[in-house]
């Protein structure tokens, strides 16, 4: 009996160290990442196409489209996951990837132009 | 000095009084500003300078209206940074026709962004012409609220999101919109439910009616690769089959063009802002700069003239400097 209350009162503490080392390992782990600067890609759009077409990215990726055409255009999703306002010139549309997918978009203006973001 | 010219019938393959090949080489000369109608079966021409009075009786048509399209109020880059005084010497020259149109017809993109103020400023100056005029959209005109604006300011009355039909003097108008829902890597797109409406619309009518068919992409293929045409315009024009005289006014890629199929003939306008490359000349379609003295010889309204009881309906360009 008195082994078996021992083991019990060992493993509380134990327990709880392990629980501490844990927390403090995960949080030391997350100050890690916040440290890392999120990841971030430019996209332009100039005479009717978006520069690159095709981009591969990590998760949690900022993706900013910048006008640089004389002539306005949209950035709107195949699959309505985001929708820019009409961009002028100059104008910019930004949007961060969450979770991992394939999401090609085009210009709601002039929908020949299309282009993709891969999230990977 | 006038100077009038006169076609006799040279070619008529299809037997019908309709001299289609001199019609063609007539509209060739429309860049020059020349008047063509047809009436009795036979092509006059009149040559449509300050001097000439093609208003006079024997050029008159029943009725005469006019075309603007593109007017991008709100434009200001290189290509051409007073858009609203170029859409003025548009109204000016409206206004300097021998024959008042009756009405004018607005092909789109009448505002660059859809914001309220530039559609205003349209609405302003186009008062100063005294005559209606019938809107349809372009996309520029739907940017943001999916056309919520365009609708309250120019749809009352019409159907989905803004077609509707009228009739003038016997001629009946039907305006399409094909700049809504357009889907990735498409063409203008009219959709299912204005297809069935169009035919619905002119089931009951003689096949003597001509038509008058005003939207702003256009509705015959000018060129895929650059979104100049719409993908179900077959299915519409095959309504249109039965009669004997259809004009189609299209805008949105400001330039004149033209293409005479069967009894149907295709027109676009030229922009009161800014032109664009022809098909495949430039790396994309867009404002396609100009010396400054040259940017109004490329800009201009179209004019179009239907005499009671012929066939086509006579459509002249007129540039604006």
């Amino acid at each position: 009996m008195k082994i078996r209350v021992s083991i019990a009162r060992l493993a509380v503490p134990v327990l709880t160290a392990a629980i501490l080392l844990f927390g403090a390992a995960k949080s030391s782990m997350v100050v890690k990442a916040q440290q890392a600067p999120a990841a971030s890609m430019e996209v332009k759009i100039d005479n009717f196409s978006f520069g690159p077409a095709a981009i591969t990215v990590p998760v949690g990726t900022t993706v900013t489209w910048i006008n640089r055409d004389d002539i306005p255009h949209t950035v709107v999703s195949d699959d309505k996951v985001f929708k820019s306002k009409v961009l002028d010139t100059d104008e910019k549309f930004s949007y961060t990837f969450s979770k991992p997918g394939t999401y090609p978009y085009f210009c709601s203006v002039h929908p020949k132009m299309t282009g993709k973001v891969v999230v990977q | 000095m006038t100077e009038k010219k006169k076609d006799e019938i040279l070619y008529d393959h299809n037997h019908d009084g309709i001299d289609r090949r001199g019609f063609l080489k007539c509209m060739a000369w429309a860049g020059t500003g020349t008047l063509c109608v047809i009436q009795g079966g036979v092509l006059k021409s009149f040559a449509l300078d300050r001097n000439s009075d093609p208003g006079g009786a024997a050029a008159k048509g029943e009725l005469s209206f006019v075309q603007l399209s593109d007017s991008h109020m709100g434009f200001n880059k290189p290509a051409n940074t007073d858009v609203a005084a170029t859409f003025q010497a548009a109204i000016d020259k409206v206004n300097g026709l021998a024959t008042p149109p009756e009405f004018l017809l607005h092909t789109g993109d009448i505002s660059h962004l859809s914001k309220p103020e530039e559609f205003d400023a349209v609405d302003q100056m186009l008062k100063n012409t005294g005559k209606k005029t019938f809107f349809v959209p372009g996309e520029h005109d739907m940017l943001n609220d999916d056309g919520k604006q365009f609708m309250e300011r120019y749809g009352k009355g019409s159907k989905g999101s803004g077609w509707y039909s009228f009739d003038k003097k016997g001629v009946h108008f039907v305006g399409l919109v094909n700049v809504m829902n357009l889907k990735a890597g498409g063409l203008g797109s009219l959709g299912h439910e204005q297809i069935e409406w169009l035919e619905d619309d002119v089931k009951h009518l003689k096949s003597s009616t001509p038509i008058v068919v005003f939207a702003h992409i256009p509705l015959w293929s000018v060129y895929p690769e650059w979104g100049w045409g719409t993908e179900d315009s077959a299915q519409a024009l095959a309504y249109l089959k039965k009669f004997g005289s259809v004009t189609v006014l299209n805008g949105h890629i400001h330039q004149i063009m033209q293409k005479v199929e069967g009894n149907v003939t295709f027109h676009t306008a030229a922009s009161t802002a800014f032109p664009q490359p022809e098909p495949g000349k430039a790396p994309s379609p867009g404002p396609m700069k100009v010396p400054a003295e040259q940017l109004r010889s490329y800009l201009g309204v179209t004019n179009v003239n239907y005499v009671q009881g012929q066939h086509a309906l006579a459509v002249v360009d007129s540039k604006l400097g």
